[in-house]
Parts: C-alpha cells; sequence; structure tokens
C-alpha cells in the first residue's frame, strides 16, 4: 500500500496515518494533532489558508524523518501537513511516532514537530469573519502553539 | 548566469508574482541576488535583507556562491503546523 502523501489538500484521514506508522513490535503510538484555532489575541478567526513551497516541504520532511530514524531506528512515522484553506477547529497538521515503548513514542513525535515548526517552508494567512486577513508570520508565541 | 527566484506567500503577495529570473554576474551571492530582487521588484524594499532563503531546495546562507540555473527562493518566516 502506497504511503500517504506528506502534503495534501484533503482532510487528514488519522486513521490512514496510524495504519502507515504501526507494526507487529510497535507499542507505543503518540500523535500530535495541530488544529486550526481562534485566541483573544487572534481575534475573529474562521479559517488559515495554508500554503507552502511543495518541492522543499518533500525534502526536508524526508531529512527530518532520516534524523528522527537515527534516533529512534525502532520507530515507524506517519507525517501529513494540510494546506489550501482550513477551517476553525479542522486538522493542519499530524504526526505519528510509533516505537517499542511509550517514552521514546512521545520524544520522537516532539522532536519531529518541533523540527517541522522549525523548518517545514508553509504558511498561514488568517481569514477573519469580516473577510479580512492577515499573514500570520513570526508571531509564533512558543512551542506550545499549534 | 541566471538564477530563477521563486517568492512565496506575503513575499509573493508584494511582488503581486510568484517567480522572476534574474540575471547576475559569475561569483554573485545569495545576497547579491536578494540585493537584486529587493531593487527590481514592486514592494521589493519590504523583504528583509537578510530573509531567509533556500537554494534548490536546501536552506542556504546568506554568502553562499550561486551558480547558472540555481532556484533561488525567498521565505518569508515559516509559520508550518
Amino acid at each position: 500500500m502506497a504511503s500517504p502523501p506528506r502534503l495534501t489538500r484533503e482532510k487528514i484521514d488519522v486513521v490512514e496515518l496510524l495504519r502507515a506508522a504501526s507494526g507487529p513490535g510497535l507499542g507505543g503510538t503518540s500523535i500530535f494533532l495541530g488544529t486550526v484555532r481562534r485566541s483573544e489575541d487572534d481575534g475573529p478567526v474562521m479559517a488559515i489558508e495554508y500554503s507552502a513551497y511543495s518541492e522543499m516541504v518533500e525534502s526536508e520532511f524526508e531529512k527530518i524523518l532520516t534524523e528522527a530514524r537515527d534516533k529512534w531506528p525502532d520507530a515507524r512515522f506517519a507525517v501529513q501537513h494540510r494546506i489550501g484553506r482550513i477551517p476553525l477547529g479542522e486538522t493542519s497538521i499530524a504526526i505519528i511516532a510509533a516505537t517499542l515503548h511509550r517514552t521514546e513514542a512521545f520524544e520522537a513525535c516532539r522532536y519531529v514537530i518541533e523540527e517541522v515548526k522549525a523548518r517545514l517552508t508553509v504558511w498561514k494567512k488568517e481569514i477573519f469573519e469580516d473577510g479580512s486577513e492577515d499573514w500570520r508570520e513570526g508571531r509564533e508565541r512558543s512551542a506550545d502553539s499549534s | 548566469m541566471k538564477v530563477r527566484c521563486r517568492l512565496f506567500a506575503r513575499y509573493a503577495e508584494l511582488a503581486g508574482l510568484e517567480e522572476v529570473e534574474i540575471e547576475l554576474p559569475g561569483s554573485a551571492t545569495v545576497a547579491d541576488a536578494v540585493s537584486r530582487v529587493r531593487a527590481m521588484l514592486r514592494g521589493g524594499e519590504l523583504i528583509p535583507k537578510h530573509t531567509l532563503v533556500a537554494v534548490n531546495h536546501e536552506h542556504s546562507p546568506m554568502d553562499q556562491v550561486l551558480h547558472d540555473g540555481d532556484e533561488l527562493a525567498l521565505l518569508p518566516p515559516l509559520a508550518g503546523g
């Protein structure tokens, strides 16, 4: 079965990704889902439009996963970033790390999402209820922001 | 030499285009190319001199020497996830 694409315009299918990352010896699986949200600081966001430098997303995802496999050789990963207009409450990114035990699963999943946040050539534009738009760049407030 | 320069997200919106070919002298660096793009494009002065860049799909420093046919990408601050 072909691996799920790493960049998609469709809704993210977490079950399909879980299937891609599963293995008979892998007893711990960690899932990170980034979801389009609004906060008091952001104002009335109704969607986020994601765009990407697609060719570089593919190569950078590959590098990040190669690094992660070097650190956790037994792990299997599945990753997918959605682009296009994503409504409030829907998933923009999914990272799945399946390892032998839970500790490595959490660590590996955390490693991949942090590297993705720092390196993946993806941009987002907030779409507000009144129809106005604003590029959201350089104001990610913390590593806990999705 | 000729370098294909690609613009994304806010930079593309500022310039009103996503791609431009620029002519540079041999041994020109990324910094030289960014200066050229800032000067030649509408809204180019709003692109930071030390913007993130990639050459041939690799994150790259400003002093990297370019070669004929390279693809240079000017990258606004990343915001994936």
